[in-house]
């Protein structure tokens, strides 16, 4: 048997999935189920004068009606000290779509129906609906707790680096907006509560079932064994499904008050303004450079839209985006600050890459800047600035923050192998002259990004007990084995690639290896899947029980050979003596023996089932360099992707094809990002993209086919050597594809698009620019 | 809300439901007839993930009501295996890695179904625009295309597809394709 990791093997989970026999929380029936069904805010910032529920309540089928004063006792869900969000409203709504009461009845259209029945009296007060509404000086604060609309400020840097700005032969102030984007996993929240004899069981849509666990706990004065949380297939997460939701804590408590399970399915409308949203951040940079472009000085002042109830996982994105600012250049001052906001809109929290997307567009984006400024072709500004690989691993000037293995020109180089960059200047030349032709853009993103999170002190800032992972590894009596593993994943397929890892270790066949997770109750503690960090962290808790689980094996195959454990070797499951073929034992009759005291030393502890924890040493760190070339409509400013080429460097690559399904799914959601989606709201709150007529997500069309190739380097900084790479996509792309359509104009003087790039935004800069008569 | 009488056959097997007037073919499949491979994705028709096939055309059962389907025959993504066996369509998704999360999968593999049905041998730019009614977050459609490109080279929709299309409802490979719009073949007992 070969090594199983890097093998391209097809997915374990897809039968079931392509056949309509997975089982999404939506398709769970517990007998008795009783359905849960909002009333909510239609305004984005009001006091509630009354809620009339007596219409709801009189309807068929309703078995209640309750509002925030009807639940006493239930606690709010966590966030800063003195601003934490109330399961509903209480007395005040935030933001359009915020849950004012819950009704329940006995089937859900009954339900939908009584809860459009609830009356709310209100009285408006004055919206402020973007970053510049909620920070003006006659600005109301929307938090009760707090005196202004500010609810964190820091700086993390000893100062805001004027000297060293003030002292370099160029300065260029640059603004820049990453806008506020919806992840929109095609499945939205669902949730079942079956409340129990005292305990409880909760089937959620949830990347993070161990964490809602201990959430839910906490909030109903539980133990911890008292409740478990289910997330069985989960229809995508990209990072909106980490947080904690309001209807898991509701539907427990009146499923408690019922005696029923109650269920919970949330409309995509309804998706679209309570899902947590991601980005949403103004950026304020000052950029010092010499005449050859190097970077000598960068600050960055960062405005972070949290939105009305500012979520744990949201308030400290911009940490992320202030850490990872400097990208893959040595620069030698950066100075980062942030203000996160409150606004009468949706909660910000984690959207894939949250946080790190927003800082490789910054830093890519200045590249370029300076490039146009100099005259000087962006790829030498990037190669000038580049951390050299003999610099790795390399500290930041930001404590604990320290890059491993890479090679960043290398990645450049390697992508400009697959790039005809003079054939495309070329291109560009002959179509700028002939006006019927649409125009050309070459852009690059040469980025770094954060995998595998960890550790510990870092993930507990983000309200989780650790940021270590954990891994069961057990041998049936026939040698088969069932994996538990604390990751949670909703598409990444961890029983493929883990299955793999436990089969390259163990050597045995990977049918013979089934994964189980997302179940409290079942898997040992985990903290779940989100930050890159299913590979890496996931992945080597799984390595490292495994590994385990071999020494023990070792130990009895040693007793059953009569040798000593240093002359055998297992290769294609069998456990050999070195230099005697004929003499071994395989896998199969080693896990047999385990269960046979009588045949095994006195005193032997009889198994073959080994649990293991991984603490990542740090955060791994994917890079790569990508490229994309589009052509513009002069007559619609219509962007169209004609090729995107993506070399990634996420270390050890465990499972090539899944490998590629990653960096296709985040590239295509970066891509999205620059050209397609926006979430908007008007000056008085109300959303503008509050369902998927108005929200773009693309289709098929809409994208183009990706090119993808791999450098690999591997990491120190955890036993496989993997990095991480579900964010690293969506981080490259957008930068990639906005420096293009900037390139594309660039002849007519232009210097920035801001996301999305729309025809209508383009075209109005083309007229604009033309009229101009550039 | 008045009850209806309808008889709807789903995958071959015949069913006679009381139903309530404004319940969508959605949820009809899911909640009368349990079969839950049928997801709900929006609530605007955009997302497909809802695609199942009626009387031998893709429809997105979120915007159909079920006592507009009686009479009439579905196929829902439970009823495209053949003994045991996965439609090419299906194969395809899982040799190309056309799937991630699964959400969309079934709308799209049903579209996809649709799709080769009407263009056995279609480009990939005809393979885009056959798929563009459905919705995928996860793997930004590449992979999608090659599956669907994969299933075209082998084997095309599947027996059960082309079976429905041609208007038959019993699952037995060798009854041959019958005239469409025929009336309902006798039940059969799963």
């Amino acid at each position: 048997m070969g090594s199983m990791i890097g093998a391209a093997v097809v997915r374990k989970e897809d039968p079931a999935l392509l056949t309509g026999r997975g089982r999404f929380v939506d398709d769970i029936h517990l007998p008795g189920t009783l359905h849960m069904a909002y009333a909510r805010s239609h305004l984005a910032h009001a006091r509630i004068v009354s809620i009339d529920t007596s219409e709801a309540a009189a309807l068929t089928g309703v078995l209640g009606v309750w509002t925030h004063e009807d639940l006493p006792g239930l606690p709010p869900s966590r966030s800063l000290p003195g601003i934490e969000r109330p399961c509903l409203a209480k007395g005040k709504v935030h933001f359009v779509g915020e849950p004012i009461a819950v009704v329940v009845a006995t089937d859900p259209y009954l339900a939908a129906d009584a809860a459009a029945a609830v009356v709310v009296d209100y009285e408006q007060l004055p919206v402020m609906a973007s970053l510049a509404a909620a920070t003006a000086e006659d600005a109301t604060p929307i938090l009760d707790g707090l005196p202004s609309n500010l609810v964190l400020e820091q700086q993390l840097s000893a100062d805001d680096a004027e000297a060293e700005l003030a002292a370099a032969p160029h300065r260029l102030a640059i603004h820049l907006r990453n806008q506020r984007c919806a992840a929109v996993p095609m499945e939205p929240t669902v949730c079942i509560a079956d409340w129990q004899s005292g305990s409880l069981t909760l089937y959620a849509t949830t990347q993070t079932p161990h964490h809602q666990r201990n959430e839910l706990a906490q909030m109903l004065g539980l133990a911890q064994q008292e409740v478990r949380v289910i997330a069985p297939d989960v229809g995508g997460g990209f990072g909106a499904k980490a947080s904690f939701y309001p209807e898991y804590l509701l539907t427990a408590e009146l499923s408690r008050r019922l005696r029923r399970p109650v269920k919970y399915v949330e409309t995509r409308s309804e998706n679209m303004t309570a899902m947590v949203h991601g980005r949403g951040q103004e950026q304020d940079i000052e950029v010092g450079f010499d005449d050859e472009g190097h970077l000598l000085a960068l600050r960055v002042k960062i405005t972070q839209d949290c939105g009305g109830w500012p979520d744990p996982g949201g308030v400290g994105l911009p940490t992320l985006t202030a850490f990872m600012s400097g990208g893959c250049y040595k620069i030698p001052k950066i100075a980062p600050s942030f203000r996160s906001i409150a606004t009468n809109t949706t909660p910000v929290a984690a959207y894939r890459g949250a946080g790190r997307p927003e800082a490789s567009f910054l830093i890519e984006r200045v590249i370029d800047h300076v490039a146009a400024e100099l005259g000087i072709d962006p790829l030498e500004v990037r190669r000038r600035n580049f951390i050299q690989p003999g610099e790795m691993p390399y500290p930041t000037q930001f404590e604990g923050i320290v890059y491993d293995e890479a090679n960043f020109p290398g990645a450049l180089e390697s992508l400009l192998r697959h790039v005809d960059v003079d054939g495309l200047r070329k291109d560009q030349a002959d179509r700028r002259r002939d006006p019927s032709a649409p125009l050309l853009g070459i852009g690059f993103s040469t980025f770094v990004e954060m995998g595998g999170f960890g550790p510990t002190p870092l993930f507990e800032q983000f309200g989780y007990v650790g940021g270590w992972e954990s891994a069961n590894v057990r041998l049936n009596v026939d040698g088969s084995a069932v994996v538990k593993v604390g990751t949670s994943p909703h598409g990444q397929g961890h029983q493929t690639t883990f299955a793999q890892i436990v089969a390259d270790q163990l050597q045995i066949p990977f049918e013979h290896i089934t994964l189980l997770h997302g179940d409290t109750a079942t898997v040992q503690e985990g903290i779940g899947t989100m930050g890159s960090r299913g590979a890496p962290v996931g992945g080597s808790a799984v390595l490292k029980a495994a590994a385990k689980v071999r020494a023990k094996a070792l130990r009895i195959a040693a007793h059953m050979l009569e040798a000593d454990e240093n002359d055998l070797e297992l290769v294609d499951g069998r456990f050999g003596v070195k230099g005697a073929p004929d003499q071994g034992v395989t896998m199969g009759e080693v896990a047999l023996r385990a269960f046979k005291p009588h045949l095994l030393p006195e005193g032997f502890d009889l198994g073959l089932d080994e649990t293991a924890f991984h603490e990542p040493s740090n955060l791994s760190y994917p890079s790569g360099a990508h490229c994309c070339v589009v052509e513009i409509d002069r007559d619609t400013g219509r962007v169209d992707v004609l090729r995107y080429v993506a070399v990634d460097d996420c270390g050890v690559v465990l499972n090539p094809l899944l490998a590629k399904g990653q960096i296709h799914g985040g590239v295509a959601q970066g891509i999205a990002q620059a050209l397609y989606e926006e979430v908007t709201f008007g000056e008085d709150g109300q959303p503008g993209s509050g369902s998927l007529v108005d929200y773009t997500i693309p289709a098929a069309a809409d994208l183009p086919h990706y090119e993808t190739d791999h450098q690999v380097t591997p990491t120190s900084f955890n036993p496989l050597g993997a990095k991480g790479l579900g964010e690293s996509g969506a981080t490259a792309a957008p930068q990639a594809v906005v420096n293009a359509v900037v390139d594309a104009l660039a002849h007519l003087g232009v210097r920035d698009v801001e996301m999305p790039c729309t025809p209508q935004k383009v075209w109005r800069i083309l007229q604009a620019a033309t009229q101009n008569g550039s | 809300m008045s009850d209806h009488k309808v008889q709807i056959t789903v995958n071959g097997v015949p069913g006679t439901d009381e139903i309530e007037a404004r319940l969508l073919l959605v949820h009809y499949l899911r909640g009368v007839r349990g079969l839950t491979g049928t997801h709900v994705g929006c609530d605007t028709s955009n997302c497909g993930a809802c695609t199942v096939m009626v009387d031998g055309l893709t429809v997105k059962s979120c915007s159909v009501l079920a006592v507009a389907v009686d009479g009439s025959e579905v196929l829902t993504v439970e009823g495209l295996a053949t003994e045991g066996e996965l439609s090419p369509v299906q194969e395809g998704f899982r040799q190309c890695h056309g799937l991630q999360c699964g959400y969309c999968t079934p709308g799209m593999v049903i579209a996809a179904t649709g799709l080769l049905l009407d263009e056995p041998s279609p480009d990939d730019a005809t393979i885009r625009e056959g798929i563009e009614g459905n919705l995928c977050r996860c793997t930004g459609y590449d992979m999608i295309v090659d599956s669907v490109r994969w299933a075209a080279e082998h084997g095309g929709a599947g027996a059960a597809a082309e079976r429905h299309a041609h208007g038959g409802s019993v699952p037995v490979a060798d009854t041959g394709p019958a005239p469409h719009g025929s009336p309902p073949q006798p039940a059969v007992t799963p």
